[in-house]
């Protein structure tokens, strides 16, 4: 998971039972307000769009974090997901989109391909959406497992609560190699030394 | 079965075919590129064969032989359930003047496919009624699936961002994800971790 941290400026002051009142900084209460209420203009071109409506739909519910609500409009969303491969033909089209957009605008590249291009090393595929638009949050994965995106989403808030305009990249909660108990390595040889029948 | 096909298309084109081999119930006619509208035509007409249905049609590149290209359709009887592919040898070393027949007229499902194979292999499609480009944009120059296209040429139509080291942008490290452009990949079996990787 990203760096999450929670920084506050808010104090709850009480100088009488019952009659308290809270004071906090304009940014910090306008960054409260904006990361749960993320409308999401989802750009889907790619088989990730699959993981995607497994994210939104019932089970993984993208709606506890407030970001619930597709527009299909730029002009309506702030937050872009471009989810799958996107090709040097639909290069001019997302950067229109992105365009149209108001600000503040987050961009979330889910999944490998939207990333880094994947192994999409050819003639026809942009190798990463940052070489056309800037990008908020990558998620890596082929597809990306629905706990990675929600991992993703944490951290854009974070983000926006901290008003962190740096890109981050989603880590895995554990290192499938360094991790013993996952057992990549363990796995292999098992197999390896399974007699054959 | 379609060695019948076969026989028949000798039979009544002795000059235009040039080879022909069956392996594995897979029957190939080469032709002469003048004859292929015409071969094409009997096997469509002729009730015998009755191929009603045209599965694919795409070339292959050979950069060493002469007549570069080879065109290649597949033909199916939806009716007999049988079915035969057609190649034909076209276009001189530099393939400019790659060209065959069209089949638009014959089978209306060529004129998709003759059209990526124009974009993909820049073979001409004489007759065709509207040869654009089907899978890439109209200002991509050459034709990709040619073996002389280099690999790492990307014709990008949105200029890329001005960006110090925009190969590799922020949270990724210089060895994460894939590099722009073909680069020798680091075996990263000498790095540990997935160290069995060798011995299988």
């Amino acid at each position: 998971m990203g760096e999450l941290t929670a920084p506050t400026s808010t104090r709850i002051i009480e100088p009488n039972e019952g009659q308290g009142f809270a004071t906090t900084r304009l940014e910090p209460l306008l960054a409260w307000a904006q990361k749960y209420s993320l409308f999401m203009y989802p750009f889907v071109t790619a088989c990730c769009g699959m993981e995607f409506m497994a994210v939104t739909s019932p089970r993984y519910d993208l709606g506890r974090f407030g970001a619930e609500a597709p527009r299909f409009s730029p002009r309506q969303s702030d937050l872009l997901w471009v989810v799958g491969t996107i090709v040097q033909r639909q290069a001019p089209i997302l950067k229109r989109i992105y365009e149209q957009m108001a600000e503040p605008k987050w961009v979330m590249a889910f999944g490998t391909c939207a990333s880094c291009g994947g192994f999409y090393d050819n003639y026809a595929c942009v190798a990463g959406i940052d070489k056309i638009i800037p990008c908020d949050v990558y998620i890596p994965g082929c597809p990306p497992r629905p706990e990675a995106v929600l991992d993703g989403l944490l951290l854009l808030q974070d983000k926006i609560q901290r008003g962190d305009k740096r890109p981050g990249v989603v880590k895995p909660r554990t290192d499938p190699v360094a991790d013993p108990k996952m057992g990549v390595v363990e796995l292999r040889r098992s197999r390896n030394s399974r007699p054959i029948v | 079965m379609s060695k019948a096909i076969v026989l028949a298309i000798k039979a009544q084109f002795p000059q235009a075919v040039l080879e022909t081999h069956s392996q594995y119930g897979d029957d190939t006619v080469v032709l002469d590129s003048k004859a292929w509208k015409a071969v094409a035509r009997f096997l469509r007409d002729n009730p015998q064969s009755d191929m009603n249905m045209l599965v694919d049609l795409t070339a292959v590149d050979f950069p060493d032989r002469e007549p570069r290209f080879e065109v290649v359709a597949h033909f199916y009887s939806l009716n007999k359930g049988h079915r035969v592919r057609l190649k034909a040898r076209v276009g001189d070393s530099d393939g400019d003047d790659a060209a065959i027949e069209t089949l638009t007229d014959l089978w209306a499902s060529a004129n998709w496919l003759e059209r990526e194979c124009w974009d993909m292999f820049g073979v001409k499609f004489l007759g065709h009624p509207d040869l654009r480009r089907i899978l890439m944009y109209p200002e991509f120059e050459g034709h990709p699936l040619r073996k002389d296209y280099p690999a790492d040429r990307i014709q990008p139509l949105v200029p890329y961002r001005e960006i110090d080291n925009i190969e590799k942008l922020a949270p990724f490290g210089p060895d994460e994800g894939m590099s722009f452009g073909r680069q020798t990949h680091i075996d990263r079996a000498d790095e540990g971790g997935i160290e069995d990787r060798r011995e299988r």
